[in-house]
């Protein structure tokens, strides 16, 4: 799989590059939903205190707003090195797509960035400062702001996965921007956007609900705890049923444009029409991955076995085979390289044009030139397998939990529900609440495992794979950096997480 | 507008990125000389609550920096981050530890202590302006990469990386140029002098003030130094000049000859430097003389474009290489295309929106000055 032994570049390079990636990656990930999901509530509770004056609604704001901080500094901690490490250690890969990618990038910094670092300023230390409007606008900027990052980076994500509006430079050899709209706006851009950020007020709500039911548990700030539930669990269920339908429309996207990524999601090596969705090995819904993939149930999937060896849709498009695409990438390399040769030696534009006429018609499989073992496009099925069903298995029990939360806080329908006090109910219903944070989190994780190993080995689907992405560094020095931030965020996470539970034993403040 | 326009446009607002960074490291300054300006707990809560209100800008100052650097000159941003690795990890590493230090240090359940975190803020206060300012002296003084792009191209036994650093210790060679250290303990230096006539200006103590007027002669007295030697040395040394053909060559002098020909970057200069001296000089000598951040901060800002500038244009390459003259990085050969720049040429004209709104929401914040009441009485101090 690895052709590149020379100088720095060995395995090592490659997979310890990509370990601090998803290390750096994960643990970004633990703080930014909160921030996005917790950004939301705090926001709902300090509209209320606008709107009604309640001394009780600006105390239970603070409070939100306290552990909302406590979580924003790691968020903005972790962040700080994903941004750097495509540089660090994905060299190859700023300079063949910086075009395109290095612009969200940039647009996240001066359009997000500043907003939520100006605005969270206004929120914490504003109170006695500015006015009622102004601060709860601050409050709202702050999460918009974070929401906007989102994004920008969701948009610079999405175009790894599916890259669109750039065509390739054979002079500055990379890839250039010519659709600034096709990139900003990708389909897949947007459903992915739609989809993480939903998922995020998933972790926010969750996260609200699992504190209210410790206080209602210990019979501490009930009125805090029973009017932030109501909150947090309508949040929440308005979160998890539209990441449920935002996660359909994402599933329609990888089938189209991602089928590998797909067929190891389900681990399905031979494709076909009519296709069953598995729910675990042995258990499957009748076309319900067909319908998943195409909502039709006759539609065509394709397996891992009939990408490698080439297959035909239903509408009769021909795939080729992985071999075949393999040919074409080395024929487009060898283009390349011809072309770039002659262009050196003054050669002729018939020359020139010659070279480039054989790299246009081979250039979408380009990527594939780098490929020695047809094998190695088959991203690792056990973990895309079990991390969707996780993070699917989560966000359903999610609808169940919201719904039921909300119909107990509101006694809603009486029949059922009527004699229900949701301040004093059993104390292992407080516990499942309690318990269902972490879970929260893991399903989180999972999603982002499934979208990025389910790419794998690309870095942009198609077009660059890892191993001609990296920089030129020796290994030990990038597994050094893996230690050092692995020791780093683990020490600040235990802290950050005995700051949380302290803070919150504290409670609010009035 | 043209493309080499757009190139030069974007080497200006990298640069006045690069500049506004530069001034906003006074957060980096005054935490490097907390402890001895408030030398009571309650003093030291003062000065990390002043810069804690501050310190985001910094943060994301030097996030966009990266992003917008990335989006216009994305050949920097690969050979540099990737090849000066452990001079850009250093850097980042101490940041992350200042990103967390605020929220944490006062905060119950730390389990690592106020101290720990104290610690964090006081190295970021003098690795982060080293390393940076060491980082911006490169772009005079050479790194040691090679560039060859064709590496892509050589299937089979490819070596596909194109940027490739020339040592095996990946940045940190940049030190053992003892024009780099002087250049980045001058950066040191400036961003303390910023952190001492900012908390004069931002707390309202008495003590801190007064211990403050005497550290300032203390950090100013060595950044003026440092910074003239290196002037001095930049105007006499040897330049990396493109030629008509493209070709980079050695110029002598090229600095100075590039100051004489763009006047209008030597006025700049100029006025930045007495800004700066003016700024300082006037707080030391007026005592009831709080606003000397303001002349230092934007006289900073104008001297740390004009260098930048210098250094990109005419005909000058930014970026030069040590180990093969013709891998240095200039404008034109490390540039996004044109559609790209021109794209984020109309996306940089809400940059004076969102200056606006941090000018009003800063002002907002600084209405009151800190003191020890509001220290205590506010519930989200640090």
């Amino acid at each position: 799989m690895l052709q590149n032994l020379i100088l720095n570049i060995d395995a090592g390079t490659i997979d310890w590059s990509r370990a601090q990636f998803a290390l750096t990656a994960i643990y970004h990930w633990l703080f930014v939903p909160l921030t996005l999901g917790l950004a939301v509530i705090m926001g709902i509770v300090e509209t209320k205190y606008y709107l009604t004056k309640d001394e009780f609604w600006k105390t239970a704001a603070k409070f939100w707003q306290r552990l909302f901080g406590i979580n924003f500094a790691m968020g903005v901690a972790t962040g700080i090195i994903l941004e750097f490490e495509f540089g660090t250690n994905w060299s190859n890969y700023s300079w063949f797509v910086g075009d395109i990618f290095g612009a969200p990038l940039a647009i996240e910094g001066i359009v997000a960035f500043f907003m939520e670092s100006t605005f969270v300023a206004v929120m914490f230390f504003g109170w006695k400062k500015v006015s009622a409007g102004f601060h709860l606008a601050s409050t709202w900027l702050t999460g918009l702001g974070a929401t906007i990052s989102a994004w920008w980076i969701l948009v610079a994500n999405a175009w790894m996965q599916y890259p669109v509006g750039c065509a390739f430079n054979p002079d500055t050899m990379r890839n250039e921007m010519v659709s600034f709209t096709d990139v900003a706006l990708s389909p897949f851009a947007i459903s992915k956007f739609c989809h993480t950020v939903t998922s995020a007020w998933i972790i926010g709500a969750i996260f609200c609900v699992g504190v209210c039911c410790w206080y209602l548990l210990k019979k501490q700030h009930t009125r805090l705890a029973v009017e932030s539930m109501k909150i947090g669990a309508a949040v929440g269920l308005v979160a998890s049923l539209l990441a449920g339908g935002t996660g359909h429309k994402s599933g329609m996207d990888v089938a189209e444009v991602q089928p590998m990524k797909l067929a190891a999601m389900e681990a399905l090596y031979d494709g076909g029409t009519e296709v069953g969705l598995k729910l675990v090995e042995g258990i499957e819904v009748p076309y319900g991955l067909s319908i998943m993939a195409t909502n039709d149930p006759k539609g065509y999937v394709p397996g891992i076995n009939d990408i490698l060896n080439g297959y035909t849709t239903n509408d009769g498009k021909v795939e080729p085979s992985v071999e075949e695409k393999m040919a074409r990438g080395r024929q487009a390399i060898e283009a390349l390289a011809a072309y770039r040769k002659a262009k050196a030696m003054g050669a002729d534009e018939a020359t020139l044009n010659a070279q480039l006429t054989i790299l246009n018609a081979n250039m979408q499989y380009f990527g594939y030139g780098y490929i020695q073992d047809k094998n190695d496009v088959v991203p690792p099925v056990a973990i895309n397998f079990w991390a969707f069903r996780v993070m699917v298995g989560v966000g359903c029990l999610f609808i169940l939990f919201f719904a039921v939360i909300l119909a107990v806080s509101y006694r809603w329908p009486k029949f059922l529900f009527g004699k229900r006090d949701i301040t004093a109910l059993p104390a292992w219903h407080y516990w499942v609440a309690i318990l269902l944070i972490p879970l929260g989190y893991i399903g989180s994780e999972c999603g982002w495992l499934v979208a990025e190993f389910g790419r794998q080995p690309w870095t942009i689907q198609d077009m660059l794979p890892t191993w001609a992405s990296v920089s030129d560094i020796q290994a030990s020095n990038v597994a050094f950096t893996f230690f050092l931030f692995l020791i780093l965020f683990t020490t600040m996470l235990v802290v950050e997480i005995s700051i949380l539970l302290k803070q919150i034993k504290k409670g609010p403040q009035s | 507008m043209t493309y080499e326009f757009l190139q030069n446009y974007w080497w200006f607002i990298v640069s006045l990125l690069g500049a506004i960074l530069v001034f906003l490291l006074f957060v980096q300054g005054a935490n490097s000389v907390a402890r001895s300006l408030g030398q009571t707990e309650e003093g030291r809560r003062m000065v990390y609550n002043s810069t804690g209100r501050k310190w985001e800008f910094t943060f994301t100052t030097l996030v966009t920096f990266g992003g917008a650097f990335f989006a216009s000159f994305p050949l920097f941003y690969s050979t540099s981050f990737g090849g000066a690795y452990w001079l850009w990890m250093i850097i980042l590493f101490t940041f992350v530890l200042q990103a967390v230090s605020y929220e944490f240090q006062n905060k119950i359940g730390n389990i690592l202590g106020p101290k720990t975190f104290q610690f964090f803020l006081t190295l970021n206060g003098i690795v982060g302006p080293l390393l940076l300012g060491g980082a911006v002296a490169t772009f005079f003084e050479g790194s040691n990469f090679i560039i060859a792009k064709d590496n892509l191209v050589d299937a089979g036994a490819i070596t596909p990386i194109i940027s490739r650093w020339a040592n095996a210790s990946h940045g940190l060679d940049a030190l053992l140029n003892p024009w780099v250290l002087v250049f980045g303990f001058a950066v040191v230096f400036l961003a303390r002098t910023l952190g001492i006539l900012y908390i004069i200006n931002n707390v309202n103590d008495e003590d801190i003030r007064s211990r403050a007027s005497v550290r300032l002669i203390g950090a100013a007295v060595p950044f003026v130094v440092l910074f003239v030697a290196y002037l001095i040395h930049l105007l006499l040394k040897d330049g990396y000049a493109i030629n008509a053909a493209g070709l980079i060559y050695l110029e002598p002098h090229k600095y100075l000859n590039n100051m004489i020909e763009q006047w209008g970057l030597l006025v700049l200069l100029f006025s930045g430097v007495v800004m700066v001296l003016f700024g300082i000089i006037y707080t030391i000598i007026r005592k009831d003389f709080i606003a000397g951040i303001w002349q230092a901060g934007l006289g900073t800002i104008f001297t740390v474009l004009a260098l930048l500038l210098v250094a990109g244009y005419n005909e000058t390459a930014y970026y030069p290489s040590t180990a093969d003259l013709q891998s240095s990085l200039t404008l034109a050969n490390s540039c996004s295309s044109e559609f790209t720049l021109r794209t984020m040429f109309y996306v940089s004209l809400l940059v004076p929106f969102v200056l606006a709104y941090i000018i009003y929401a800063w002002r907002a914040i600084d209405k009151k000055k800190i003191t020890k009441e509001e220290i205590q009485s506010d519930d989200h101090a640090y």
